[in-house]
């Protein structure tokens, strides 16, 4: 691609607006990018990163807001449009089909790839991309994905994004690409950025490595709550100054926090440290302990080992050790097709039914009644499905669930998404006071605001624990520093 | 380190394996059934069986499963006896409007997001009930070109061996090696990314199961053609016939593994189960639990060749 005399840019997305439900993921966005350079995109969880990325390559309608191609607005954008314009998208998480080939891949991603010897076409062109980008990779192009490790993985998805079949390649945004690749692969993949950037191509670069935004990019974008805060050249930026763009203005704290004396007490969860390397995990009782980081970098994994280090797969005896409030409330929180009680009381059958393993009907109303009342749970009658509740009420439920046994420690999985502002603060008031008769929180959250409220803080990356934050170090800009500078890939 | 067979063959090489001792031990029982006459009669009945398996090879291909398998071919198989035979252009009309009909399920299982297996149970009522009101006792004339091919006689080889030849080396071109084949696997495999790759879904399924169709039409037809007449119930156990065949030739209920040519051993294996245990001269009451038994069995070795492969893969 030679630059033509009007330089249009390569896609423009102006005053873009998307919410779901009263989340506004993305608050009037505009971003502009131009043919030969490479924007760096960065913000912490929630920025709205991959929204706008979605927006970009034609996976979610704006609200309102114009996307325009070249200089002229698109009508109806959607990813078939996307496509016919060369923008192709790497995305975090790997979505290559695992029973097919890796040149079966290829044609999904190319449908022009048909007709006879289409299988001899596709391997040229897949198998010359790779040797291009990755010089010596190894990888059997014949081989189905299933085969190949993570790294190899996502190593043909970034060759499938960047290879040529009948529509040049103009814009290929690459989310968090070298999450899975060790050092040396993730040198040669920035290098081809630089030389796909420097013959005409654009290039988005999505990556918690600071260090890679900085020398790989030309421009640098900064969002945050669904904003832009910060668009400048990367030269204007150091590795501190993007960290305080990615962080809110400083706001008052309302509890001062103390720090309670833990030297010679008996920790009432432990763990080792993750993959052998960072930190190890200690928790006492009565505390609330914030695991921090970026979303996907072990918290899940961590509270998961935590839950089933400390139960049985057979027998759970009538006191179990600890409890799990779930995120993802759809695929392993609530029970559709029950009512607000049964899902309330599953957790604690074992303490409500009697001798002979009847279930203890008055005891369960009783229960349920006393949760209602106590959190609130908004409905008249606490036999209504589940489902009738909003989703915030029923969290609560969930939370009522983990809350009603007598486990001394509750694991939390991120189970604050999608909830409104006014459940999370009598979420909150709860927790404390539960923590205060000496229940133990262990809390995974997404949200920096949950996070500045847990006394101690460990701060993952990678898989391991890098960093441990106590009382008053609990801080937005202590953990974003922690989560995106800690142990570099 | 290179390995020496690849996952496809590993997959094929049970199924195989099996087909060739159960053949190796009807020989033995009954050394007259090592002949062309003996192998068409052992073998004639699985051409259905193996198409059959193929139709529900493709519905498992999107993660789907039919349970109106065996309804639907016993309700082509009415079909082909009476109006395909008296009055060929509204028989094909017929059979095209059921294709058109598998088509319009997989649209409304994919755009309402039903469990297939409820809603094709639900179909194999309507299937069943049209086959009772086209043919309520059992009755109809096979068209006289089926007749003719089912019962041909082709040199070298009978035309059951060269029919299941043929069914393999066709879906096996169509899933395994097109590339429209590759669109339905991946469909299977990871239905986001093909979406995101800007293929239309919608499109796939529909046409996954329309193909489907055709192969479980062919499957009806070519069972008339071999009992010369047809019944609404003819075919109710190739529901679960034609699953087994698939898991016994190497595919799996989901992700989109598949593979056709396994299906049709599959298929060629479960025939010859039966007529295993008949030469055994087991009683009938108990040949539904031996059959079981043998699809254990099978099972059984595949698991444990998965594991060590997994194994192998570790170290």
């Amino acid at each position: 691609m030679t630059d033509e005399p009007q330089r249009h840019a390569v896609i423009e997305v102006a005053d873009a607006r998307v919410s779901f439900g009263a989340v506004k993921a993305l608050d009037g966005v505009s971003v502009k990018i131009m043919p030969g350079e490479c924007v760096g995109l960065v913000g912490h969880n929630g920025a709205g990163k991959s929204t706008i990325v979605n927006v970009i390559n034609g996976g979610l309608t704006p609200h309102s807001g114009t996307i325009s191609l070249s200089g002229t607005a698109a009508v109806r954008y959607g990813i078939g449009t996307a496509r016919a314009n060369g923008v192709r998208c790497v995305f975090q998480e790997l979505s290559l089909c695992p029973n097919l080939t890796v040149i079966e891949n290829t044609r999904i991603m190319h449908q022009t790839l048909t007709g006879w010897g289409w299988r001899r076409r596709a391997a040229a062109i897949i198998g010359a991309k790779l040797d291009e980008i990755f010089p010596g990779h190894g990888i059997d192009v014949a081989s189905p994905v299933s085969h190949l490790s993570i790294a190899e993985r996502q190593m043909v998805e970034i060759a499938t994004a960047f290879s040529h079949v009948a529509q040049p390649v103009r814009l290929v945004i690459l989310d968090e690409p070298t999450s899975s690749l060790d050092a040396s692969l993730a040198t040669q993949l920035l290098a081809y950025v630089r030389s796909f950037v420097a013959a005409g191509g654009s290039v988005i670069l999505i990556s918690h490595i600071l260090g890679e935004i900085l020398t790989t990019s030309d421009r640098i974008i900064v969002m945050k709550d669904g904003r832009v805060v910060a668009e400048r050249p990367a030269t204007e930026f150091d590795e501190h100054s993007l960290v305080a763009a990615m962080g809110s203005v400083v706001k008052g704290r309302d509890i001062a926090k103390t720090i309670k004396p833990t030297h010679g007490l008996q920790p009432l969860l432990t763990a080792a440290e993750r993959r052998g390397k960072g930190l190890s995990f200690q928790a006492f009782s009565g505390e609330i302990i914030g695991l921090a980081g970026l979303g996907g970098h072990g918290q899940t994994d961590m509270l998961v080992d935590l839950y089933l280090s400390h139960t049985s797969n057979w027998m759970n005896g009538r006191a179990p050790r600890v409890t799990f409030v779930a995120g993802d409330r759809a695929l392993n929180g609530v029970f559709p097709l029950w009512s607000i009680l049964k899902n309330l009381s599953i957790a604690h059958l074992s303490g409500l039914s009697r001798r002979g393993g009847l279930l203890d009907d008055t005891g369960e109303a009783a229960l349920g009644q006393s949760w209602k009342d106590r959190i609130e749970i908004r409905t008249p009658d606490v036999d209504n499905p589940i489902l009738s509740l909003s989703g915030g009420n029923q969290q609560k439920v969930l939370f009522a669930r983990a809350l009603a046994t007598p486990a001394p420690a509750v694991l939390m999985d991120d189970p604050m998404r999608g909830v409104d502002i006014g459940t999370k603060q009598e979420v909150y008031a709860i927790l404390r006071d539960e923590a205060h008769k000496g229940r133990t929180f262990v809390w995974y959250s997404t949200e920096m605001d949950e996070v500045c409220l847990c006394d101690r803080v460990y701060v993952f990356n990678n898989g391991a624990i890098v960093a441990e934050l106590k009382g008053e170090d609990v801080t937005e800009k202590n953990i974003l520093a922690a989560s995106f500078m800690g142990a570099a890939a | 380190m290179r390995k020496i067979l690849s996952s496809d063959t590993v997959r094929l090489l049970i199924p195989a394996l099996s087909l060739t001792i159960l053949l190796i031990a009807v020989f033995y029982l009954q050394p007259r059934a090592m002949s062309y006459i003996g192998l068409n009669l052992l073998f004639n009945l699985a051409v259905p069986i193996a198409l059959a398996t193929i139709a529900q090879m493709l519905i498992m291909t999107v993660n789907d499963l039919d349970l109106s398998m065996g309804t639907f071919v016993s309700f082509v198989a009415c079909v082909a006896a009476t109006f395909l035979q008296a009055t060929p252009a509204l028989g094909t009309l017929i059979l095209a409007a059921a294709v058109a009909t598998y088509a319009a399920l997989g649209v409304l299982i994919h755009v309402r997001n039903l469990p297939s297996i409820v809603v094709t149970l639900g179909m194999s009522f309507v299937w069943g009930g049209l086959a009772v009101l086209i043919l309520p006792a059992p009755g109809g004339q096979a068209p006289e070109w089926v007749r003719a091919l089912m019962i041909s006689k082709p040199p070298f080889a009978p035309m059951a061996i060269i029919a299941s030849i043929i069914i393999a080396l066709v879906s096996h071109f169509l899933i395994m090696r097109s590339s429209f084949g590759v669109i339905l696997r991946g469909v299977g495999g990871n239905a986001r990314s093909v979406e995101r790759a800007g293929w239309s879904i919608i499109g796939a399924r529909a046409a996954t199961y329309a193909l489907a169709a055709v192969f479980a039409i062919l499957a009806g037809i070519s069972l008339v053609g071999l009992t010369t007449s047809a019944d609404a119930n003819i075919a109710l156990r190739y529901t679960l016939l034609s699953i087994a065949g698939v898991i016994l030739g190497g595919g799996e209920f989901t992700g989109g593994r598949v593979s056709p040519i396994g299906a049709v051993i599959g298929a060629l294996t479960l025939t010859l189960a039966g007529s295993f245990l008949s030469f055994l001269r087991i009683s009938p009451d108990w040949q539904i639990g031996a059959q079981g038994a043998i699809l254990i069995v099978v099972l059984g070795l595949r698991l444990l060749l998965n594991r060590l492969e997994r194994r192998e893969k570790r170290a």
